[in-house]
């Protein structure tokens, strides 16, 4: 009986993620989702060995009442970093979980303390190792993303050896863990663990945070693999495989969005004060031509087809709403909108398709790169709003650029290309952007709201 | 029948019963002996099962997540991160004993942890897929 609730929950999870194949089904996906979860936790109270439900009831309602207040309040620009927060908190779980079992082995049937059976004792070791790894770097993650710490990579000497060196250990104590069963091993494994998890993360910068983000998603759900297996649980198990192949699959996404391998990302140093020498002959002797408001929104108003490019710089203006005004305005005036996503826009997957969806942006306007980029030579104006590297022509012509092989959107190739940007300065990959300086680019310096409200105004 | 014959048969029943109770306590342990070695995983079959369960789950999982809809990816980290906090099942055993131990407390933690991100996960996924709407029909 057991089994076979713990098998519905499992395939209601399926159906969830299945859903999401189209923002229709994608609701209908949520509620399978979520009776999955509620078939879960009751089939697990109604164990025999669970005899005592008021620290439960006590735990689920400050948990319950805490989730659910951070969702409904959260802001969707600050979406990166709360789903970082939430997967430290499956990594954390995890971590006692796997101490509880550890402390107290009869509840689960997997021996006796200090005496249980070897294939649990592994699995929970790697569900131990794999949990803290989520925990701490999510932390890291989430402190990078709200701007706790700065997003720039933290790079040491030797930083790669002496992360060996603690891998190394971990693996060390693992096999000592085994061995002989003593709590002071078990937290001494945590604690490295804990460690190469910050370690990880530190030297990875900003705008990989989308790799990061989709990386930590893949663990937590091996951890939740790695206590299921300690469980025999196969709810959990199958659950785990398919948040861990789901995130694995997003950073597969991410990696190639950005044409470089998950273990460059990974061993990380990359953008920062390195590359601002890279290219300084970008502009090739001419100076970028600047526009005001007024420029701008003559041109857009004569416009056929406008496609906005919005980045990273939109949501932290949270320009997304006073974008969806300027497109109705021009819309009213007959002109056809559409919105180009690149794949690593935003600091996590599919990040600026939320904030346009928020700013009620319908989604049948807004493009994936490879729907919209042959588009570009029949558009008059590409609106470049608070984006710059996935634009970035080098991508194509310089080899031996960080960014060479992109795959960009080719903004370029429309008759005029408008930037809203602060300054001229490069974007996080630290290489100039030879686009502002193009017959057909004009730049429009400002904060990405403050332009667009401008911009309204001047159409009005 | 005297009450010596009488004595000697009940003797020699208790000393059956005995031998009867002793043999049925063997039968016990060696059950519980095979119900433990099945449990354990020490046995490669248990292993084998779920290292099945858990491969094909993970072609599932590949298939599924590869049909996702790019525009779609925020909330499917979303969703992926409030299931995964079915690890919430382990921690309801750990703090399902009636005896307060550093397990049930462990057990209790994670029970909290596991609920923020199940409520949490749940509710920010689906105010993101309310906010996908198509474009209004034209001329409305």
């Amino acid at each position: 009986m057991t089994g076979f609730a713990y098998l519905a929950a499992s395939v209601l999870f399926i159906l969830a993620l299945k859903g999401l194949s189209s923002p229709v089904s994608a609701r209908k996906g949520n509620m399978f989702g979520i009776a999955g979860m509620v078939i879960a936790i009751l089939t697990a109270l109604s164990d025999p060995s669970v005899v005592s439900f008021s620290m439960i009831l006590v735990g689920m309602l400050i948990g319950g009442s805490i989730g659910t207040v951070v969702a409904i309040r959260i802001q969707m620009t600050a979406l990166p970093q709360l789903v970082a927060a939430f997967h430290s908190l499956v990594g954390l779980a995890a971590v006692f979980v796997a101490a509880a079992a550890f402390y107290n082995p009869e509840a689960y049937a997997i021996g006796t303390p200090g005496d249980i059976h070897t294939a649990s004792i592994i699995e929970m070791s790697l569900g131990l190792v794999i949990g803290a790894i989520t925990f701490s770097g999510s932390l890291i993650a989430f402190a990078k993303l709200q701007g706790l710490m700065s997003g720039n990579p933290i790079t040491f000497k030797m930083q790669h050896p002496f992360n060996a060196l603690i891998a190394g250990l971990i693996v060390l104590t693992m096999l000592m863990l085994i061995s002989g069963q003593t709590p002071t091993l078990f937290w001494t494994l945590a604690a490295f663990s804990l460690l190469i998890g910050f370690l990880l993360i530190i030297p990875i910068g900003g705008a990989d945070m989308p790799v990061v983000v989709s990386m930590l998603n893949s663990y937590s759900g091996w951890a939740a693999c790695g206590i299921g297996f300690t469980l025999s649980n196969p709810a959990l198990i199958i659950t785990g495989a398919l948040v861990g192949s789901s995130g694995a699959i997003l950073s597969y996404i991410m990696c190639k969005g950005m044409n470089r391998s998950i273990i460059n990302v990974l061993l990380g140093g990359f953008g920062g004060e390195t590359g601002g020498a890279a290219s300084a002959d970008a502009s090739g002797g001419k100076s970028a031509k600047s526009g005001a408001a007024a420029d701008a929104a003559f041109l857009m108003k004569n416009a056929n087809k406008v496609i906005i490019i919005p980045g990273y710089g939109m949501a932290v203006a949270q320009a997304q709403h006073a974008l969806r005004e300027m497109a109705d305005v021009l819309k009213a005036e007959g002109v056809e909108i559409a919105y180009a996503i690149h794949p690593v826009a935003g600091r996590m997957p599919g990040h600026m398709n939320v904030l346009l969806a928020e700013a009620n942006v319908p989604y049948d306007e807004v493009f994936e790169l490879d729907e919209i980029n042959h588009e570009f030579s029949s558009a008059d104006v590409a609106f470049v709003i608070g984006a710059n590297d996935t634009t970035n022509p080098v991508a194509k012509t310089d080899p031996s650029s960080p960014i060479a092989g992109m795959p960009i959107l080719e903004a370029g190739k429309a008759g005029t290309v408008l930037f809203v940007k602060r300054s001229l300065s490069p974007g996080y990959a630290g290489v100039d952007n030879p686009l502002f300086y193009a017959d057909n680019a004009m730049m429009l310096f400002g904060d990405a709201k403050k332009m667009t409200e401008e911009i309204v105004q001047a159409l009005a | 029948m005297d009450a010596e014959t009488l004595r000697d048969m009940a003797a020699e029943l208790a000393t059956q019963a005995a031998a009867l109770f002793q043999s049925t306590e063997k039968l016990a342990n060696a059950s519980t002996k095979l119900v433990e070695v099945q449990s354990q995983g020490g046995g490669a079959d248990p292993f084998l099962g779920l290292f099945t369960i858990f491969v094909l789950a993970c072609f599932v999982g590949f298939y599924v997540v590869w049909s996702v809809t790019p525009a779609l990816h925020s909330p499917l980290m979303a969703v992926t991160n409030a299931i995964s906090s079915v690890i919430i099942v382990g921690a309801l055993l750990a703090a399902g004993p009636s005896e307060l131990d550093f397990s049930k407390m462990m057990g209790f933690i994670a029970v909290t942890l596991a609920s923020v991100n199940i409520f949490g996960g749940f509710i920010v996924t689906q105010r993101m897929l309310g906010m996908f709407k198509k474009k209004p029909k034209v001329g409305a």
